[in-house]
């Protein structure tokens, strides 16, 4: 008879399934890479990479899709890891698809570069031939989210078709595309953001500083407090002001809210996230408020 | 704490999108912003009441169309346990969903409307769940409410639902009665049903035992992947050679003998290796990286087992098919992809017995092909051996998709029920 019950923590189920569909598309693909925005959900995304191939070195690049808004801070941040790892990370950059003609930059005080990524993030993957990219996006973020695959199959445009999904069984994953089509992997699909902060307490990860409180100049709009940034173009009639905040998400500069917030250790952010009554990104961020189907709309485009 | 993962099966009739409401809410998964925008929308669309089944329903298509067409994923937590629900559609032509749902779901809720007893829908989600042999069932009898909480008719819905579950071999079956519109026996028991001797729905989600419900007997470890660091640097790290996978049943030790497939080749573990420093136990759903005691040509898509307790290495296989493909039919003579555990071969259809209908479970012996959402006893042939066993000891081991090699769909699942 067993001697004991074989439980397993929730942490672990979660690390051990993100591991498998790593090592899979590892050994099933010619040219993955993994999204690394060095936002939360990427950097656990990467300690998992870690893991799943230790001893050996995560066997793929790192791409970020530089939009020129980022926090200096996380781009510091992500320099940094990068180094640490001695991976090799591909920059797509939005100003240089700008400067190309590839897209038109927005103009007006709401201008973002946010749905200008796509173009940029699908011609580096033209570029690279990248036949496998890893998202940290999450199911419990939005509900366009919770309907996607693991391994989200995307055509030779990336657009993603919901209502033709491959189905997706136990842990088999139907790896098989043409040339020119690729697969977005999430391996994070089943974790909440309480599990991937939980993570981060327990594997001791290093998160860039903006996710801890810390004094900045802000304003308000829609409820949310942007930052007073250059590359924000904030009104007259929204004065600016200095406040303790923390970010909950880390997006780009013109369309991250920040909170308010006194959080300053990991364990005051789970603290916090357990008590609030607002979703990550209803609270913080604008492009998904653009209308109900923001996200949908963007995902089948070819968006992260 | 540990995770449950359960499947949820009924149509927005039975009050199913309600019931998870409920849960969600009650356990503070559902925020003030979803709440709001749900709202909005009902208020919008004119609805009188604030329509939960808004939350589930998240692509515009199906807002637009008023249905469900897909498996959607939700989470709650409660001190105790962390759930991810696969919520799954009713109607007939999503069964491919229902069978992907309850692929990977420790427990299945099937919902019964009170006033509409068992009917063929209830009849067809039971049956799927015990196909996919979902180790848990629970018969949620709702809208209790309507039926004034009557214990007869609970009685009399659990006999006709119990007399059916027989013919299905239904492993544990757990009826509760329910108002999820009102909350009567789905956090906490309700004073409205005092003859009602059993725990809430919350509860029997909350303590139901999982962990024996994994193969722990027979040692299964697909190799999934080769971990060779190549390193110039490390004289320790330049030989060293690992077998990545995760663990699909038993429970693996250092120094046990293992054998592995397809050689025959007997070994022993030398140390199972993981980021975070050597275990000494791993078991399902583990993802660890073995080192073996002999230099043996391993590859992805071997197996590593005990000598004494072998899967079937086979050719010939025998498999409950649900077919999931819209325009092609599987046929005699198709010729598919075939994925089981971490090995990919191919496949020739060389017999369809029967088409099982799944409402009535009458076999079909006369059908010469099963369509979407279709399924049936067939027999395969692969190009490679593969290392199985049946689905009903192991779902790891004894499940395969099918994919079709012209359009890289995934058109089939299957359930090992023979080998040779």
């Amino acid at each position: 008879m067993l001697q004991r019950d074989y439980t397993t923590s929730q942490l672990d189920v979660l690390e051990a399934e993100a591991i498998h569909i790593m090592r899979e598309v590892a050994a099933e693909f010619e040219r993955p890479c993994l999204l690394f925005s060095g936002g939360k959900d990427s950097i656990v995304m990467l300690r998992v990479a870690e893991k799943a191939f230790w001893p050996a070195p995560i066997p793929f690049p790192l791409m970020h899709v530089d939009t020129g808004h980022n926090f200096p801070e996380v781009i510091e941040f992500r320099d940094r890891r990068v180094a640490e790892l001695g991976a090799r990370l591909v920059v797509a950059s939005v100003q240089a698809s700008i400067d190309a003609g590839r897209v038109v930059e927005q103009t007006g005080r709401r201008a973002s570069r946010n749905r200008l990524q796509t173009t940029t993030l699908l011609d580096a993957i033209e570029e690279h031939e990248f036949d496998a990219v890893f998202g940290g996006a999450r199911r419990d973020e939005e509900k366009a989210r919770a309907k996607e695959r693991v391994f989200s199959f995307r055509d030779e445009f990336g657009q993603w078709d919901p209502k033709n999904q491959r189905p997706e069984l136990w842990n088999l994953y139907n790896t098989k595309i043409s040339r020119g089509e690729h697969i977005r992997v999430f391996p994070l699909s089943n974790w909440t953001e309480l599990d991937v902060w939980h993570y981060i307490r327990r594997e001791e990860i290093e998160i860039p500083s903006i996710y801890f409180a810390h004094s900045r100049r802000v304003f308000e709009r829609d409820g949310m407090l942007l930052a007073d940034a250059e590359v924000v173009q904030r009104g007259d009639d929204e004065p600016a002001y200095e406040a303790v905040v923390r970010y909950r998400t880390v997006g780009d500069m013109t369309c991250t809210g920040a909170v308010a917030s006194p959080a300053t250790t990991v364990e005051q952010i789970i603290e916090e996230i357990a008590a609030t009554r607002i979703t990550e990104r209803g609270a913080t961020r604008a492009d998904d408020r653009a209308s109900e189907a923001a996200m949908e709309d963007r995902k089948k485009e070819g968006y992260f | 704490m540990d995770i449950l993962r359960f499947a949820t099966a009924g149509s927005v009739d039975d009050g199913k999108s309600t019931l998870i409401g409920r849960l969600l809410f009650d356990s503070k998964a559902i925020f003030e912003d979803q709440l709001e925008a749900v709202e909005r929308t009902s208020r919008d669309r004119g609805t009188e009441y604030t329509d939960l089944s808004l939350l589930t329903d998240g692509l515009r298509a199906e807002r637009e169309q008023g249905i469900t067409i897909d498996v959607a994923y939700r989470y709650f937590a409660t001190p105790k346990r962390k759930f991810i629900i696969a919520d799954t559609p009713g109607h007939i032509q999503y069964t491919r969903n229902m069978v992907t749902g309850a692929s990977t779901a420790d427990l299945a809720i099937i919902l019964i409307d009170a006033r509409k007893g068992v009917l063929e829908q209830s009849r067809r989600h039971a049956f799927l769940t015990t196909l996919l042999r979902v180790p848990h069932l629970v018969l949620a009898v709702n809208k209790m409410d309507l039926v004034d909480y009557s214990e007869a008719r609970f009685e009399e819905i659990r006999e006709e639902f119990t007399s059916f579950a027989s013919k299905l071999n239904a492993s544990d079956l757990t009826f509760i009665p329910i108002s999820a519109l009102h909350g009567d026996n789905v956090v906490s028991r309700s004073e409205n049903t005092p003859w009602y001797e059993g725990s809430s729905l919350l509860h029997h989600l909350e303590n139901v035992h999982i962990a024996s419900d994994r193969n722990l007997v027979d040692v299964r470890f697909p190799v999934q992947y080769v971990i060779r660091p190549h390193s110039a640097t490390s004289q320790e790290l330049h030989d060293y050679r690992g077998y990545a996978g995760q663990v699909a049943g038993g429970v693996l030790k250092p120094g046990d003998e293992v054998l592995h497939l397809p050689s025959g080749l007997a070994t022993t573990i030398t140390a199972i290796d993981t980021f975070d420093g050597p275990v000494e136990e791993a078991f399902a759903p583990m993802s660890v990286t073995l080192r073996l005691s002999d230099d043996i040509d391993i590859s992805r898509g071997d197996m590593i087992c005990r000598p004494n307790n072998q899967p079937q290495t086979a050719q010939e296989i025998d498999a409950m098919v649900c077919w999931m493909a819209d325009g092609v039919k599987l046929q005699p003579r198709s010729k598919l992809i075939i994925k089981h555990t971490t090995r990919t071969a191919r496949a020739l259809v060389r017999d369809l017995h029967y088409r099982l209908d799944v409402n009535t479970l009458h076999r079909d012996e006369s059908a010469t092909a099963l369509g979407l959402n279709e399924i049936g006893r067939v027999s395969l042939r692969t190009t490679q051996p593969l290392f199985v066993d049946d689905y009903a000891r192991n779902r790891m081991t004894g499940g395969f998709i099918l994919i079709d090699e012209a359009t890289n769909g995934t058109v089939g699942a299957g359930m090992i029920v023979d080998a040779r």
